[in-house]
């Protein structure tokens, strides 16, 4: 087997609304050897292990918790599961199977950093996850691992859940911070960035619900060792959410350093009914879509071409033969035309925009012109929306102008001919 | 100091200097439309990107801060296709029919694309029309021209203090609006006009009266009579063409009579007797023990706040009606008698830098009999300069002409109300000399001045301190209004004006009203009270003149009755 | 629950504006938030009406106008897509009569479509007021409606 189970490990093995299964699986010894370390040498730790954030962007976790550290007076820290990414379910599983170690993490994070205060910000559509998390919480106070003086020192954090109410944007930093904070999730400019002036102006550390959950991990093992695991460009597990239309669909933990290819056939099982791919979205909605011919890359989050990271959150949309892109661009744009915040123009503007020129290839009455203008307006979108909204939406457009040229052409052909046909 | 080169050009700023303003300071032109001077950086319209070299994407110059080694290129390829995309997109959800929008040439976005040079748009128009909000005298929301900067929010809600616009919705179907879509009239809305100030398009816009002020100049049986407001003279220049804004009152009396205004005069005039007034109130509340501290009451924003949201501030405010409102009670009381005309047959005009008094002179309590309002109507800063350009009027070609009797002279003290804590400055110099019964040897109170948002200062009358204060913009307003209300208030006297830098700022100025203009403005103000022979309203003989001959005395009955009002509480 | 009840549950800070928000529109039958509701919270909080509408109106589930008593959202994003042979918001559309973003007459169900709601591995999913259901079928479809008419919750 290619699976590599370290976060998901204990799941079906632990009754998630026990804190008792829990610590009997060496739960909270690691926030315990935490403190014993001191902040410098967890920081130092958490940087040999070169892990990256796994909410999609794939940005150095140490570095933005050093920067944090720096910072002083009251600071934050933010859980961030407002899991909506299309194709994404990594967080709600791990908030409802393995709901202390999310907790763990959040301490060792602040505990590092000195942090005092937290929020995991929840969608209201995972209202499973909300009262599990709720109840964790309650638990983990009980056993003083939340409060004041945890563990009988003078570390104290505690945290509170809040609610989404329906903007798939609040999985952007900012815009969740805005939310927090009781407003429509716009984000803001940076700089400053949130470790700097976050929530209510304060410092704020937000990190993914999976980031988190590598904490304990980290701790155990060390940093060192944490980075032997994964590819030459990323570190560690990686949660994968497998869907679309593959035999066995679901939530895989495996190393960096696997195939596409071997997830969706060893894992997924393959395709259903004797089917072909034809591409696979990676990373969600926002993700670049690949040919059958480049099934071979490595999930890992090195950069591909000019899109941002590979694989995101790590979703796996496995699309066989029977869709044409035209189909699934037009249901992505549609997603974010609906979830745009209206802040920035290119965004608020163009995503209205690219649903009409893409119907015009569903319905079989594209030009030349229209792609041409659709390819300028997916690039302008792509590099200058003010968030990772905006500047990630198009990539399903970008990519299969890239790896799929000739459906286009084909596609405009066919318009031409039943144009002409019809006229 | 941070180096960096922008367009081959090496470039040394202060640290922490945006790319927008170091390119600026070497003369670097970067496009920018949400971006306003005076307030905070959105970056919402994205225009104004650059290109960065090594830098992912395009970043707006904007927000961000300069780096040491930047090499910057604000007119790549890239960057000019990005720009021009992004205002297709935004033209092709505006109603772009420009000719018959008052903002035609005067369009912060018709500029743009001209300098882009947009001639076509790839993309298809998608504006879906929604009803323009007209229902009150002062403004007029117009959703089919709103580009969604968010100027206007971020005036309302932070400068003001008063946050009535806000967005509602989100992504394509985002629009700016009162709560629940509301008319302004339903809404705690003052009307300060800051919102159509800042606007860089024609989605919020003054009520324009010029079409029936240019009916009763032709109507025969009127006697068309205009006020102008000091803050009109400082700013109207900027309207036509001037590199400042202050323009000669000779050339622009001449200029009215060629508009065909029967008597053209000066707001200046009761400006003084205001101060006669509502001075003598002051020293009346002081020595009475009345209700303290006073507020001032000129400002009919500042009126619709109180009246809206501090029902408990209404007795502090001044009775005195604003100057505005005192010479149309005179015009339909004195002066008609004085000609033998018949009230009804006098139409006062007022060119004011506000829209707020548009509303006040619609107000029902300020008429003449309940029908027949002071003043008939009132034009902004921006409807002159429009009626001069229709009319085709050449400022160089003017001859100097002098304001009409019988309310000829007046004072520096006056054409200080156009700037913040001029009416306090204007008070302060009658109020002394009256109480203390000595000449004052420096008539400039200078901590009154200055664009400071709340100044203070002390003055010794009759043996007594009395603490005064000043403030302007709504938001600095609230806070010592709300000092007043806790009964924590220091001071005996309060100016309050509604808009940034008093009225020189109003919401009815010609556009580009920055924190720079406002102070250019306010020099010019202090300039024409320099000048004026008169620098104290009670040393006015024609104020004088009118106390012995009607008036009796300030505060006198027959005062009361005509410069004198009551406010009433609209708190719901 | 009261609003007054709602309101008491939080600290009376605007943070909390989404919170009580939420518990509003979950409390009442037909969720959805009134103008008086706005006007209260708004004094509550001291904050502007204006800001409580522009939340209300960013986030997609809060309302201002009365829905059913069971909002049924389906996801239509690409993996539900992807699984969905037999066209669940046709199927739901029919059975009750109603097209999208509409409100049966008897104020019982409103159809609405829902961003991925994290349940792809067995899409097709929807979701019924705060109840998933997942792998779907046109029968099961129907029969999850037709409980929900019973009247039990």
């Amino acid at each position: 087997m290619i699976e590599y189970k370290e976060l998901t490990k204990k799941f079906g093995k632990i009754d998630p609304l026990s804190i008792n299964d829990y610590l009997q699986q060496d739960g909270y010894k690691m926030i315990r050897k935490a403190i014993k370390m001191g902040p410098k040498k967890i920081l130092n730790e958490i940087s040999l292990s070169r892990i990256t954030g796994r909410g999609g962007a794939g940005f150095p976790v140490s570095i933005k918790m050093k920067s944090f550290a720096n910072e002083t007076g009251v600071k934050y820290i933010i859980c961030n599961a407002d899991e909506g990414e299309p194709g994404n379910f990594k967080d709600r599983y791990l908030m409802e199977n393995d709901p202390h170690q999310i907790i763990e993490g959040m301490l060792i994070s602040a505990f590092s950093t000195g942090a005092s205060r937290g929020f995991i910000y929840i969608r209201s559509e995972y209202q499973n996850a909300i009262n599990i998390m709720k109840h964790t919480i309650k638990e983990a106070r009980k056993y003083l691992f939340l409060g004041e003086n945890i563990l009988k020192t003078s570390f104290s954090f505690d945290i509170e859940i809040r609610r989404g109410a329906g903007a798939y944007v609040c999985g952007e930093e900012f815009a969740l911070i805005e939310s927090i904070e009781g407003k429509p999730g716009r984000t803001r400019v940076k700089p400053p960035f949130p470790s700097q002036k976050g929530v209510f102006g304060l410092p704020t550390l937000i990190n993914n619900v999976e980031t988190f959950s590598n904490l304990p991990f980290i701790m155990r093992i060390g940093g060192r060792e944490y980075n032997n695991i994964g590819s030459d460009f990323a570190s560690g597990t990686k949660l994968i959410s497998l869907s679309g239309n593959v035999k066995n669909k679901g939530l895989y933990e495996v190393s960096y350093g696997e195939t596409i290819k071997d997830v969706i056939y060893i894992l997924g099982g393959g395709i259903p009914n004797n089917r072909q791919i034809k591409m696979v979205q990676l990373g969600g909605a926002c993700g670049v879509v690949i040919p059958q011919s480049l099934l071979d890359i490595q999930i890992d989050n090195e950069r591909f071409h000019i899109f941002d990271s590979k694989i995101g959150a790590g979703a796996l949309i496995v699309i066989d033969d029977r869709h044409d892109i035209f189909d699934i661009i037009l249901r992505n744009m549609e997603f974010f035309e609906h979830e745009s915040c209206g802040k920035c123009t290119p965004c608020r503007e163009g995503h209205g925009q690219m649903v009409n020129l893409v119907k015009k290839f569903v319905n079989f009455q594209a030009t030349k012109k229209d792609y041409l203008s659709l390819k300028s307006l997916a690039n302008v979108i792509h590099e200058t929306s003010l968030c990772g909204l905006g500047q990630t939406s198009p990539s399903s457009i970008i990519s299969t102008m890239e790896f799929f040229p000739e459906d286009y052409e084909k596609r405009i052909e066919e318009s031409v001919r039943r144009g002409q046909t019809n006229g | 100091m941070v180096n960096l080169r922008i367009n081959n050009i090496d470039v040394s700023v202060e640290k922490n200097t945006t790319i927008l303003e170091a390119a600026k300071k070497y003369n670097i032109t970067i496009p920018t439309l949400c971006h306003y001077p005076d307030l905070h950086i959105n970056s919402d319209c994205r225009i104004c990107v650059v290109e960065i070299d090594g830098y992912y994407g395009l970043k707006t110059s904007c927000s961000t801060p300069v780096k040491e080694g930047m090499k910057i290129k604000t007119n790549s390829p890239k960057v000019l296709n990005a720009r021009k995309t992004i205002t297709e997109l935004i033209l092709a959800n505006h109603d772009t029919d420009c000719p018959s929008c008052i903002r035609n040439m005067k369009c912060e976005l018709q500029s743009l694309s001209r300098n882009l040079g947009i001639d076509t748009n790839r993309f298809e128009n998608v504006l879906q029309r929604k009803e323009i909000d007209d229902n009150n005298p002062s403004l007029v929301r117009n959703p089919n021209r709103c580009i969604k900067c968010g100027r206007c929010v971020d005036v309302c809600k932070e400068t003001q203090g008063m946050h009535v616009l806000d967005s509602m919705g989100r992504g394509h179907d985002m629009e700016i609006t009162p709560a629940f879509g509301k008319y302004l009239n339903d809404e705690i809305c003052t009307y300060c006009g800051q919102c159509a100030n800042v606007c860089p398009v024609g989605a919020i816009i003054e009520k324009d009266n010029t079409d029936t002020v240019w009916e009763k100049l032709h109507d025969p049986n009127l006697f068309v009579m205009v006020q102008i407001a000091p803050a009109v003279r400082v700013s109207i220049g900027e309207e036509i063409g001037q590199q400042n804004g202050l323009i000669e009152s000779g050339k622009l009396v001449s200029a009215m009579k060629h508009l065909g205004f029967n008597h053209v005069h000066d707001t200046l005039f009761t400006a003084d007797l205001t101060i006669m007034e509502e001075g003598t109130e002051l020293v009346n509340r002081i020595t009475n023990g009345g209700v303290l501290p006073m507020l001032t009451s000129c400002c009919p924003g500042w009126i619709n706040l109180a009246e809206q949201e501090y029902p408990e501030i209404l007795p502090h405010i001044s009775s005195c009606k604003s100057p505005q409102q005192m010479f149309g009670a005179l015009a339909k009381s004195y002066y008609a008698e004085k000609e033998k005309l018949d009230p009804k047959d006098i139409y006062v005009v007022s060119v004011m830098p506000c829209t707020a008094k548009k509303y006040e002179a619609s107000r029902e309590e300020l008429s003449v009999d309940g029908t027949n309002p002071e003043v008939d109507i009132v034009l902004t800063t921006r409807e002159l300069a429009k009626m001069f350009r229709q009319m085709g009027i050449d400022f160089n070609q003017l001859d100097s002409v002098e304001f009409d009797n019988p309310f000829g002279i007046t004072t520096g003290a006056a054409a200080l109300f156009g700037a913040t804590g001029g009416v306090m400055e204007a008070a302060l110099r009658t109020v002394y000399e009256i109480v203390n019964e000595e000449s004052l040897d420096d008539v400039d109170f200078h901590a009154v001045r200055g664009m400071q948002g709340i100044k203070e200062a002390e003055v010794v009358l009759g043996g007594q301190t009395v603490k005064v204060a000043v403030s302007h913009s709504l938001a600095n307003a609230r806070i010592l209004v709300e000092q007043v209300v806790a009964g924590t208030s220091p001071y005996q006297f309060i100016e309050v004006m509604a808009c940034p830098g008093g009225c020189i700022g109003g919401g009815g100025q010609p556009y580009g009203t920055t924190n720079e203009v406002r102070q250019q403005r306010i020099a010019s103000i202090y300039e024409v009270d320099g000048k004026m022979v008169y620098r104290k309203s009670h040393d006015n003989p024609s104020i004088k003149a009118l106390y012995k001959e009607y008036l009796t005395e300030p505060n006198s009955k027959k005062a009361h009755h005509l410069l004198h009002t009551h406010y009433n509480s609209r708190n719901s | 629950m009261s609003l007054e009840k709602i309101l008491s549950k939080y600290p009376q800070k605007k943070e909390y504006l989404i919170e009580i928000l939420l518990d509003v529109d979950e409390d009442k039958k037909n969720h959805f938030i009134s103008e008086e509701e706005v006007t209260t919270i708004a004094k509550h909080l001291k904050i502007k009406e204006s800001h409580v509408c522009s939340v209300l109106s960013f986030y997609t589930l809060l309302s201002s106008r009365e829905r059913g008593e069971y909002i049924i959202q389906v996801c239509k994003d690409v993996p539900c897509y992807l699984n969905d042979n037999f066209n669940v918001v046709e199927t739901i559309s029919k059975h009750l009569g109603i097209e999208m973003n509409d409100t049966t007459d008897d104020r019982m169900f409103s159809l609405e479509f829902t961003a991925c709601i994290g349940c792809c591995e067995n899409a097709p999913a929807m979701r019924i007021n705060n109840e998933i259901f997942v792998s779907l079928t046109k029968d099961k479809v129907i029969k999850i409606i037709d409980s929900k008419k019973g009247g039990n919750s």
